[in-house]
């Protein structure tokens, strides 16, 4: 899933306190499960700046509520009718959310109240935590399942690099090596031989760097 | 190759494959516009050593970039190793300056991953890190070699031909991992390894028996690193850096010690002498952090005086 984190509410109250009306818009999927924009979150932001208004004098209204996903036409549509009654969205979806309310409503001010970190999954109750890159190349066949592009710091494909020790990364006492998670797999798996090979240098053409990616399943089109 | 063995026009790679015990040594560029530094530094230490490393933005901190202080060298009669890390350019900024540093006379490079950006003085800025240092080794060995770029394109005039160095860390982990990643650097092409500072001998000493098990001293010119230091302070600050290994016996000798500077010095040249009686050691890197005026004393006291002289290889 997508994992993100609310803004600072000062950083969100800047962005919205010139406005009139207000909706704070939830998404049912990945920021719900990672308790950043779901239709609770929504509600309780809402009630922040509410407040904060009150104490600081601003004469803007907020209303909230969630929909089932903001990366989806479907459910952007359902909103239409509501959506014009607002002068802004504050949107609790990750920046694909944002990104999909600005382009359906071209004539509201969408604005983001979270910041999206990656993609992750949940390492335990409260800890999220990312995963993948998605960097359009997949090569976990050759690490054992475990990616150096995210888990190493320097994504290198030839690591682990000097400053690997005690099974931490040289950045921080609190980061793990990926290399030393790739290795202690691979040696349990009997695969050593995997890290023996010169890996090349990565496409990144796959990755954003080779512009705007999209997906196409002709089977699926209409 | 020519007739000496030589791949290239280096002249430490003459040194070396001459049998002579190598000495190198390390010059960090200044955090400013001014070559005085790095001037001074060359023209004390080509004395004493065959070869002078130009540090590429060391700790990510920003600095007077390695290719120019390579030419500085150069102009005080020096020979440069320029290093190149992996952390602020791209292949294609890698190789211009590969390029551009050829057709200036440098002829040796150190593939260099890079210390993280959050250990410098912009941590907020973009990591690049398109290649890896095993990666950049294959790349500058196949622009010598094989006259292609890093595309496959052919390099039709001139391709560059450095003598091509690498490093390694005996003492980061996983331990048992490192001879082995050594051996992908000469496999991929690295010609000398310049190694992480020394201060554990018997650690190193096991490291250097899997290499010779492995072969690998056959295959690459091993160079150990050494790090004066001239406090006990510094030295235990050395230790806390990721992937060191400092004896608590070396710091309590320099804490006992009435003048820290000369047992600072004592200590490096003690560690030489013994890295030299290990088989497969084919020679030292000083690497005397923001202490360059102090080379000449160790190599001197280490008796590795005087550097041979060679005469001007003929171009290959």
């Amino acid at each position: 899933m997508i994992i993100a984190e609310q803004k600072p509410i000062p950083e969100i109250a800047a962005q919205v306190r010139q406005c009139r009306k207000v909706l704070v818009l939830g998404c049912g999927g990945c920021v719900t499960v990672c308790q950043a924009g779901g239709e609770k979150e929504a509600e309780i932001l809402a009630s922040a700046l509410r407040l904060m208004g009150v104490r600081e004098g601003w004469d803007t209204a907020f209303d909230s509520m969630a929909i089932t996903r903001q990366c989806d036409p479907e459910y952007l549509d359902g909103i239409a009718r509501k959506v014009a009654e607002y002068d802004c969205v504050l949107s609790l979806g990750c920046g694909v959310g944002v990104n999909f309310l600005a382009e359906r409503f071209p004539r509201t001010w969408v604005v983001p109240g979270l910041n999206t970190k990656g993609a992750g999954a949940t390492l335990e109750a409260g800890v999220w935590e990312e995963r993948c890159l998605a960097c359009g190349d997949c090569i976990l066949h050759l690490t054992g399942g475990i990616c150096p592009i995210v888990r190493c710091s320097k994504s290198l494909l030839n690591g682990p690099c000097g400053g690997s020790q005690g099974g931490k990364c040289e950045i921080s006492p609190d980061v793990a090596c990926g290399w030393q998670l790739i290795y202690d797999r691979l040696k349990q798996l009997d695969r050593l031989d995997l890290l023996l090979e010169v890996r090349e240098p990565k496409d990144w053409s796959r990755t954003h760097d080779g512009g705007l990616r999209r997906v196409v399943k002709e089977e699926a089109r209409l | 190759m020519s007739q000496n063995g030589c791949k290239t026009e280096s002249r430490l790679e003459r040194v070396l494959r001459e049998g002579h015990f190598a000495v190198t040594a390390e010059v960090g560029p200044p955090k400013s516009a001014s070559s005085k530094g790095i001037s001074r530094h060359a023209a004390a230490i080509k004395e004493v050593a065959d070869a002078i490393n130009l540090t590429d933005n060391q700790t990510a901190i920003v600095r007077l970039c390695s290719l120019a202080a390579a030419v500085h060298v150069m102009q005080a009669g020096g020979e440069p190793v320029m290093q190149i890390t992996c952390r602020d350019r791209n292949r294609i900024a890698i190789q211009s300056d590969l390029l551009g540093a050829y057709s200036l006379g440098v002829r040796n490079v150190l593939c260099l991953t890079g210390d993280h950006i959050s250990f410098g003085n912009h941590p907020q800025a973009r990591t690049v890190y398109d290649l890896d240092s095993v990666q950049l080794v294959k790349l500058v060995r196949d622009m010598r070699e094989n006259r292609r770029f890093q595309n496959g394109e052919e390099i039709k005039v001139a391709p560059p031909r450095f003598f091509i160095g690498a490093a390694e860390n005996p003492f980061a982990d996983p331990v048992e991992f490192r001879a082995l990643r050594l051996g992908k650097k000469v496999k991929a092409g690295a010609d000398f390894i310049q190694t992480q500072a020394v201060f554990d001998i018997d650690r190193f000493a096991r490291f250097m028996q899997v290499v010779r098990d492995m072969g690998l001293d056959e295959q690459v010119f091993i160079l150990a690193g050494i790090v004066p230091t001239r406090s006990a302070r510094a030295l235990e600050r050395t230790a806390t850096v990721p992937g060191m290994v400092v004896p608590q016996e070396l710091i309590d000798r320099m804490k006992g010690a009435a003048d820290q500077e000369k047992e600072g010095v004592a200590i490096a040249v003690e560690l030489i002498s013994r890295l030299r009686e290990i088989p497969g050691v084919r020679g030292v890197h000083i690497m005397a952090i923001a202490w360059e005026e102090i080379v000449p004393e160790i190599v001197r006291e280490a008796g590795l005086l005087p550097r041979p002289r060679l005469e001007v290889p003929t171009p290959a």
